[in-house]
Order: structure tokens, then C-alpha cells, then sequence
């Protein structure tokens, strides 16, 4: 065993772990918490797919902004973060038995394409992988419409956002 | 010779190798060792930086500083880190124990990141990361989040208001930081550590002086240090997310602190002065070790000199700085770096850096413009007189309703 098949173990365990904790605590700040391992376990899988770009932006998106958020919103509301209600209902017979047919039918599907039984090809050296990707998002045979289309997508929230907040009477 | 790092490295190696391992437990066992050593140096030297921080605030105080201990008190920070090991670990009731205790090691931990990817020397550095701008803004977010669970589970309004202080000021800054970074990145063509200061046969300040003011800026706002100190202010909630912490936990606190100053002192001069840049430093790399935590010393100086020179802001003046003057202005520098580097020749490096230089004289100058327009406005908003002192309405006052009782010291409200 490598130690790179090592640390992806240890990895997938910690990650699996914490998204089982996540649903599973009772109090929110910690779900909180824990969801944010189970993020950065995710940008753990990029790095060691050497998708080092994806990594940092899992990082800065999810767990920077995101998961900050989150806790930001459930620390200004203390009282309701211990919810003492159980935690299963009577449907969770059913639930159990379409999230296990819906995780094999997925494992299925994944085991037919090609890429799933071959060893990981080792990457080019000379080709920067984060060249490659700003070019694609920019260049016309690439990904430039969907780029363009989210930044505009996110100007309008951004601007909504303060449309919504602006004080009228301040003016 | 010049570079003892990468001696001893190639001959562990070679010493692995003859114990007959595959070449990827080598690199893993190189790897590992490479953060316990780069690890413990830093923290070592951390402990260097209580003295020096010490020594540093008495000058600008008229005072003396820690003296008794040793030649010029340099044994003071050892008796200072006995004091607390040896100090009662106190946790508060109704602490969340378990994320009370991370906290402290977050906040420490995420300062010894950033210096995974800081190029030490031209030869010796953690990893030459190709997205090393972005990872240190990464490694932001992740402090922010120390802090965050410090102030929430110590079970205390003052630190609690702290923290939330602390993410308005550290999301807030983020921004023009961010798009000040992107700078060095357009002049570099890379967001390598590595590669920005093998690119710096001009030192970026040149080219970009407003970029690394910006940065300046927004790294002290991150540190939380005065003039943006509103997430720790002594006079306001004691000592804000740290609060209950004793010991070495609020140790952790002060270390990952004076550390975080160093190191942003070392991401400034590495995006903008050169790194480990100087006279000689190619042929002896251990040369560049030398520039580069001179440097790195010089902005950290630098920023306690800011520290103990300037009051604190409030918290609107805070964000107003930022979203009204920080972010436009930083998109502007952006902007405009993006377009001249299109416009002007790589090939002639001269007329590149004048170019650079003279467009970013030009923004000075239109900002200088703008801010004496404004400053008009928000000066005449202070000068007007208040409306309490007038003869008129003190007769008015007294004829009508008995003196209302001042609002009782404000309770803190349920947050």
C-alpha cells in the first residue's frame, strides 16, 4: 500500500465520519463545526487529485464564506441551538431503504464508465493545470458562456443585496 | 554549500534509500520532517517575538522594557512562557469544552500554514504551491473560524460580541484584499509564491505602490491589531473572544497573534519587496534567509508602529473605510493594472515599470482629488454644533419636564 492510498483512507474516514455527525449531533454550532471538517475533507480529495485550485476554492468559498455564514446565523439564535425533540419519525424505515437504493444504483452507474478501474494517470509536468483552466474559461471553444453568465449572475445579486439594504431615509 | 537544508535533505534521502525504501515513503518521511522542522523553528522564533514585541511597544512608550533578565531581557519570554504553563487552566461554566480547547490551537495552527508556502530562500521553501496567493487567503478564512469558536464557546457576551465584531471586520477586509492580491498576480503571471518574487528583478512596489499599501491595510485589519482592534477593545469588551482564557490556551492566543504579525510582514515583503531578493542571494541561498526575515522584521515593525501610534477606529468609520474608499479603490488599481499590462511591452521592462509607476501616480493624484472634495463634507458634519448646550433650550428643558434621568448603562442586549 502506498502512502498515498494511506492518507486517502485516513482522509475518506475523517470525511465520512464528520458528515455522519453533522446529521446525527443535536447541537447546531457543532453540526456547524462538523460540516466544516467534512468540507475541508472534501478539499483534502482535490489536493490529492492534484486539482490544487479546486482545493483552495473549496476552502475559501465553503468554509470561508459559507460555513461562517451558517455559524454566524445560528450564534445569534442560542436558545434554539439544543433541539431535544427525537431525532428519527416513523418514515425512517423508508428513508433508509431509498438513500441504500439510491447510493447502489449511483455506485452502478459510476462502475460502468471506463475511468472507474484504472489507476490515476500521472500528470503532465510542462502544463501548468491552472493555465489550462483560466484558458478554458475564457476562450470561445471553452467554458466563456457560463463564466459570463454566473458574473452576471452575481452582480445582480450583488447589487440587489444592496438594493434590499439600502436606508431610503439616509438619503 | 550556502543552502544547509537541501544538503542535509539529499543526504537523508540518499541514507533512506540505502535502508532499501520505495522512493514515495521517502518523500512522505522528507515531507513530515520538513513540517516538524519548519514548524518548531517558526515556533521558536515566536517565542523570540514576545521579547521583541515587548521591547519594541516600551521604545515607542519612553519607556525601557523588559531589562533584568539577561543581556537586554532577552531571557524575559522564556519566564514569561514558565508564568502561564505553570498558571490555573480555568474553563468557565457553560463552556462548550471540547471547541473552548480547539480554539486556541486553530488559531495558532493557521498562522504556522501560511508558512507552507512562503519562499524562504531560492531554495528553500514548503512547497511552491501554484495557487499560493489564493492558500493564504484560504488559511484567512480558517483564522477567522478560530476566532469565531473561541468567542461562542466561552459562554460570555464580551467575547461573543468580539467574535461577531471580528467576522464583520475580517469578511469585510477580505474583499479589497483579494482584489489587491490579484496585483502582484497580473505582474507576475503566476499566483506561485515562488514565481512572484523570481519576477521581482523590479521590486513590485515600484509598480504597484497602491496595491501594496491596500495590502498593508487589509493586513493589519486581519491581524486585528489597532487601529482595527475593535475585535479585542480593552476599553469596550474587555478583551473581546479571548476573554476567558487562561494560561497557556490565552498563550496560544498571544503566540498565533505576534506570529500572525511576523508573517503577514513576510507575505508583504514577499508579493512586493522582493522576498529574499538582495545582493547575492542567488549564489548563497542562505543569504536570502537573511533578507528575508530582515524584511520581514522591517514590515513587522512596521505595523506595531502603526499599532502604537494610532487610536482605534469605530466600527462604522471601520466598514465605511472599506466598502467606500478600500474596495473602489482597489478595484480601480485592478482594473487599470490589468489593462496596461495588455498596453505596454513585457519585452522592455523599463518603459513597463515607468508605465505602471506613472498610472498609479495618476490614481494617487484623482483619489487625493476625490478625498479633498469629500473632505469638506464630513468636516462640516462634525463642526456643527450640537443642540443640547443653547441657552434656549436649557430654558426650554427646564420649563417644561424635570431633567430626564440618563438611560440606564446599557444592559447588554440579547444578542
Amino acid at each position: 500500500m502506498s502512502p498515498m492510498q494511506i492518507i486517502f483512507i485516513v482522509v475518506a474516514a475523517i470525511t465520512l465520519s464528520s458528515a455522519v455527525m453533522v446529521v446525527s449531533v443535536r447541537n447546531l454550532i457543532h453540526a456547524a463545526l462538523w460540516l466544516i471538517v467534512t468540507l475541508f475533507g472534501i478539499a483534502c480529495f482535490f489536493a490529492i487529485l492534484n486539482a490544487s485550485f479546486l482545493a483552495v476554492a473549496q476552502v475559501v468559498i465553503y468554509i470561508g464564506a459559507i460555513a461562517i455564514l451558517v455559524i454566524f446565523a445560528v450564534m445569534l439564535t442560542r436558545k434554539v441551538a439544543q433541539d431535544t425533540g427525537p431525532q428519527v419519525n416513523v418514515n425512517w424505515i423508508l428513508a433508509a431503504f431509498v438513500s441504500v437504493l439510491l447510493f447502489s444504483g449511483l455506485v452502478w452507474l459510476v462502475s460502468l464508465w471506463p475511468g472507474f478501474s484504472t489507476p490515476l494517470p500521472v500528470m503532465s509536468g510542462e502544463a501548468d493545470p491552472l493555465r489550462q483552466l483560466g484558458l478554458a474559461l475564457v476562450s470561445s471553444n471553452g467554458y466563456v458562456l457560463p463564466f459570463e453568465v454566473a458574473s452576471v449572475l452575481l452582480l445582480a445579486a450583488l447589487i440587489g443585496a444592496i438594493i434590499v439594504t439600502w436606508d431610503k431615509k439616509l438619503r | 554549500m550556502g543552502d544547509p537544508v537541501n544538503t542535509i535533505r539529499i543526504w537523508l534521502a540518499g541514507l533512506l534509500s540505502g535502508w532499501g525504501l520505495s522512493p514515495g515513503w521517502i518523500a512522505l518521511i522528507l515531507a513530515v520532517l520538513g513540517v516538524v522542522v519548519l514548524c518548531t523553528a517558526v515556533m521558536i522564533l515566536d517565542i523570540l517575538l514576545v521579547w521583541v514585541e515587548r521591547k519594541v511597544v516600551a521604545r515607542f512608550q519612553d519607556r525601557l522594557g523588559p531589562n533584568r533578565l539577561g543581556p537586554f531581557g532577552l531571557i524575559q519570554p522564556i519566564a514569561d512562557v514558565i508564568k502561564l504553563l505553570i498558571k490555573e487552566n480555568i474553563t468557565p461554566q457553560g463552556a462548550d469544552r471540547l471547541v473552548y480547547n480547539i480554539a486556541p490551537i486553530i488559531a495558532l495552527a493557521t498562522v504556522l500554514l501560511l508558512w507552507a508556502v512562503l519562499p524562504i530562500s531560492s531554495t528553500i521553501s514548503g512547497t511552491n504551491l501554484n495557487v499560493g496567493v489564493l492558500y493564504i487567503v484560504a488559511i484567512g478564512a480558517i483564522s477567522t473560524l478560530g476566532i469565531i469558536m473561541a468567542g461562542w464557546s466561552s459562554n460570555n457576551k464580551y467575547a461573543l460580541l468580539g467574535a461577531f465584531r471580528t467576522v464583520a471586520q475580517m469578511v469585510s477586509y477580505e474583499v479589497p484584499m483579494v482584489i489587491a492580491l490579484l496585483v502582484p498576480v497580473i505582474l507576475a503571471g503566476s499566483m506561485g509564491l515562488n514565481d512572484i518574487v523570481n519576477a521581482q528583478s523590479v521590486w513590485f512596489i515600484v509598480m504597484a505602490p497602491i496595491a501594496g499599501l491596500l495590502i498593508f491595510i487589509t493586513a493589519i485589519a486581519e491581524l486585528g491589531r489597532a487601529p482595527f482592534d475593535i475585535n479585542e477593545a480593552e476599553s469596550e469588551i474587555v478583551a473581546g473572544f479571548h476573554i476567558e482564557y487562561t494560561g497557556m490556551k490565552f498563550g496560544l492566543f498571544y503566540a498565533g497573534e505576534l506570529l500572525h504579525a511576523l508573517t503577514m510582514g513576510a507575505i508583504v515583503s514577499t508579493l512586493f519587496f522582493g522576498g529574499w531578493r538582495g545582493p547575492g542571494s542567488q549564489t548563497y541561498p542562505i543569504l536570502g534567509v537573511f533578507y528575508f526575515f530582515l524584511k520581514a522584521f522591517f514590515f513587522y515593525w512596521a505595523i506595531m508602529w502603526v499599532k502604537y501610534s494610532l487610536p482605534r477606529i469605530r466600527i462604522d468609520q471601520m466598514l465605511n473605510f472599506n466598502w467606500k474608499f478600500l474596495t473602489p479603490l482597489a478595484l480601480t488599481v485592478l482594473i487599470v493594472t490589468a489593462i496596461l499590462d495588455k498596453i505596454l511591452p513585457r519585452s522592455n521592462m523599463a518603459v513597463y515599470t515607468v508605465g505602471m509607476l506613472v498610472a498609479n501616480l495618476i490614481i494617487i493624484g484623482v483619489t487625493a482629488l476625490i478625498l479633498r472634495s469629500r473632505s469638506g463634507i464630513e468636516r462640516k458634519r462634525v463642526a456643527e454644533p450640537g443642540p443640547i448646550a443653547t441657552p434656549e433650550r436649557a430654558m426650554a428643558s427646564i420649563q417644561s419636564t424635570p431633567p430626564a434621568q440618563p438611560p440606564a448603562s446599557s444592559s447588554p442586549t440579547s444578542t
